[in-house]
């Protein structure tokens, strides 16, 4: 049982890297822009944090470090993207490739570093609670935060006038246009937003889901994070469980190493890849339920006055 | 105040420009970026641009790395041409490579010299295998490609690592996880002595010329492009969306499948988990910057293959990390896309503009 309350406790600290992405990737995909370099921004962003809590030794200095760093190459591509009409895919690409080989190059000398000792956060008295405790209420704060993020976010996108226009401008850019919104100010605002949200997941990884820095530490998390929100289908609350499914997957294969089941340990690292394919197979399926909550104008350019 | 004119039609010399534009602000970054470490830039700008040509063997090595990068990013250039965005050709790579070994590790060391062609056969298929399961989860599904063919670059690399952590390692190995050394049989055959360029070379310039007939002398080729452009005119004409998917996708993965084959049956002799490098992600920005023309991918497979070398060089040399290669080949990608702006817009100097903001 004991075993069972750290492999679900383990599911949302895993579930809630995803999670942290994946919503900032739904708020740029609503505002029309798809954002391929999410495995770039979080790789960056990984390095900022792990780097500024070696030398700080406050998780919350290194997120904001993460936060900021996606978020400066989130409006590199959002300037790219919106102000000079560069094509969505190509440029995201080049940002993830850009990442990937800048963290690489500035994280060299993080490679043996070791974090300080922080304490280990865990809620008063309902932590104490014998399996639920473990389980639940011994999670780093972020945890808890990401699930009032989704709450937040709901209230946000659906019942808040800027929520309203941020999906406006995603649904149809020329009718926010013609009302006068600044669309492209707009949407360079929840580029940025999305960029310092993966940047958070980013640090996230290194600094709390596993403290340390590897080259490409982050595995293709970001890609799963961008397949998420097609898997959601756009609905913030549906990121959060897909994330917690995903984050799932990718404990099993700690947990059948560790019940001695005999399966080649790449066997079972490959699932969440695996997993994640036959998921957005399964989805995409059906192209009426993708189009219902789909912003109508993802990944289209848009020019005003031309 | 600066302005975006769009242009009537998009500009000739710009597309030529563009790409040698976006270098030079890519130099100039890297000039900077060199100061600011504390090395020398003149030292730096030899590292990549004059020592991987300044002998015939520094030839040679450019060649080798460049070979590759030319054959994934022509079968990547079918792909983007028609508008299906494929990019996990480092899957296709490495299982190309992985069947090659195969065949290599079967093969007795009494074979022929034909067991070349079944080794540069297996890596085809191999790669085209990957990339059909990319093909028909499109087809079938409707499942995006560029999620699809990224996952199974993580899991091509499972694949590779498994075979050579198990079934596949080498019992005198001392344990290391790779293959033992393909025979000397199922070597590919190389160009000349003293060099390690090989065969290679000769079907990549094949390559070369075989895409730019099929793109701008054959009907298959044009069909292939206007769905890309113009899906509803290509309905309109007849042309098989579906069929162009395949084939695009089919090519590339052969394409990258073979750069596979012919690396580790080639310069490396073995299957390790050191056997991807990262060739097919260059391939993509060989691609952009090449401008998806046979000829141009030429160009920036040579220029690629500089900042590969320019990177291990700046490591034994300057003591900088060899990830400055990945650096300077995002930039040049991120540089060339803003350049590309001015092929189809005009900067204008607007005095004011008339309203506060356009938008």
């Amino acid at each position: 049982m004991e075993s069972y309350a750290l492999l679900f406790a383990a599911t949302l600290n895993a579930g809630t890297v995803l999670a942290i992405a994946a919503l900032g990737l739904l708020i740029n995909e609503k505002a029309g822009i798809v954002n391929l370099g999410a495995e770039g921004m979080m790789l960056c962003a990984a390095v900022a944090g792990f780097a500024t809590v070696v030398h700080t030794g406050n998780d919350w200095i290194g997120f904001a470090a993460g936060m900021g760093a996606g978020a400066v190459l989130a409006f590199l591509f959002g300037l790219l993207v919106i102000w000079l009409n560069t094509n969505q895919y190509a440029t995201g690409l080049a940002l993830s490739l850009f990442g990937a080989g800048f963290s690489a190059f500035a994280g060299i000398k993080y490679v043996q570093e070791k974090l300080p000792e922080r304490p280990h956060f865990s809620i008063p008295l309902l932590g104490d609670i014998p399996l639920l405790g473990p389980a639940l209420f011994r999670q780093h704060p972020m945890v808890y935060l990401t699930m009032a993020l989704v709450a937040w976010l709901i209230w946000f996108l659906y019942r808040s006038r800027t929520g309203l226009v941020l999906r406006s401008v995603g649904e149809s850019p020329e009718s926010a246009h013609a009302l006068g919104y600044p669309v492209r100010r707009i949407r360079l605002a929840a580029v940025v937003a999305g960029g310092a949200l993966c940047g958070l997941a980013g640090a996230y990884i290194s600094v709390v889901y596993t403290p340390l820095w590897v080259e490409g530490m982050v595995a293709g998390k970001g890609w799963i994070a961008l397949a998420l929100t097609t898997f959601a289908t756009w609905r913030p609350a549906r990121v959060l469980l897909g994330a917690y499914l995903f984050g799932g997957v990718t404990m099993l294969q700690f947990h059948f190493q560790g019940i001695g089941v005999d399966i080649p340990s790449q066997f079972l690292t490959m699932l969440p890849y695996l997993a994640t394919i036959v998921v957005l197979a399964l989805i995409s399926r059906n192209p009426a339920w993708i189009r219902i909550n789909m912003p109508a104008s993802l990944g289209k350019p848009f020019y005003p006055g031309s | 105040m600066l302005k975006l004119e769009p242009r009537p039609q998009a500009s000739k010399f710009w597309s030529v420009a563009s790409p040698i534009l976006a270098l030079l602000i890519t130099v100039v970054i890297g000039v900077i970026l060199f100061v600011a470490l504390g090395k020398d830039p003149v030292k730096g700008l030899q590292v990549f641009f004059w020592e991987p040509i300044k002998s015939p063997y520094a030839l040679g090595e450019l060649t080798v790395k460049a070979t590759p990068l030319l054959v994934i990013a022509l079968g990547l250039a079918v792909c983007f041409r028609s508008n299906v965005w494929n990019i996990g050709a480092e899957g296709q790579f490495i299982i190309g490579a992985v069947a090659a070994g195969g065949v290599a590790l079967l093969a007795g060391k009494d074979t022929g010299r034909w067991i070349v062609m079944a080794i540069v056969l297996a890596g085809i298929l191999g790669g085209m295998a990957w990339a059909g399961f990319v093909a028909l989860l499109r087809d079938r599904f409707n499942a995006n490609e560029i999620l699809v063919s990224l996952m199974l670059v993580y899991v091509a690399d499972m694949v590779l690592s498994y075979l050579v952590y198990g079934p596949w390692k080498d019992p005198a190995g001392y344990n290391f996880p790779q293959t033992k050394n393909f025979d000397a049989i199922t070597q590919i055959p190389r160009l000349m002595q003293g060099s390690r360029v090989s065969i290679g070379l000769l079907i990549a310039l094949a390559g070369v010329a075989a895409l730019w007939v099929f793109l701008f002398r054959t009907r298959a080729g044009f069909a292939q492009q206007v769905g890309g452009l113009a899906p509803a005119a290509a309905r309109y004409a007849g042309f098989s969306s579906r069929k162009a998917l395949w084939i695009a996708l089919l090519t590339s993965g052969g394409a990258a499948g073979l750069a596979g084959a012919l690396e580790v049956a080639g310069p490396i002799g073995q299957l390790t988990p050191y056997v991807p490098a990262g060739y097919g992600f260059a391939a993509i920005i060989v691609a952009f910057v090449g401008r998806l023309h046979p000829v141009g991918m030429v160009f920036s497979a040579v220029l690629m293959s500089m900042f590969y070398i320019g990177g291990e060089l700046a490591q034994s040399r300057l003591g900088l990390p060899k990830s400055l290669t990945g650096v300077f080949q995002g930039l040049l990608l991120f540089t060339l896309l803003a350049c590309d702006t001015l092929m189809a817009y005009r900067l204008r100097f607007a005095a004011r503009p008339a309203l506060k903001e356009s938008a």
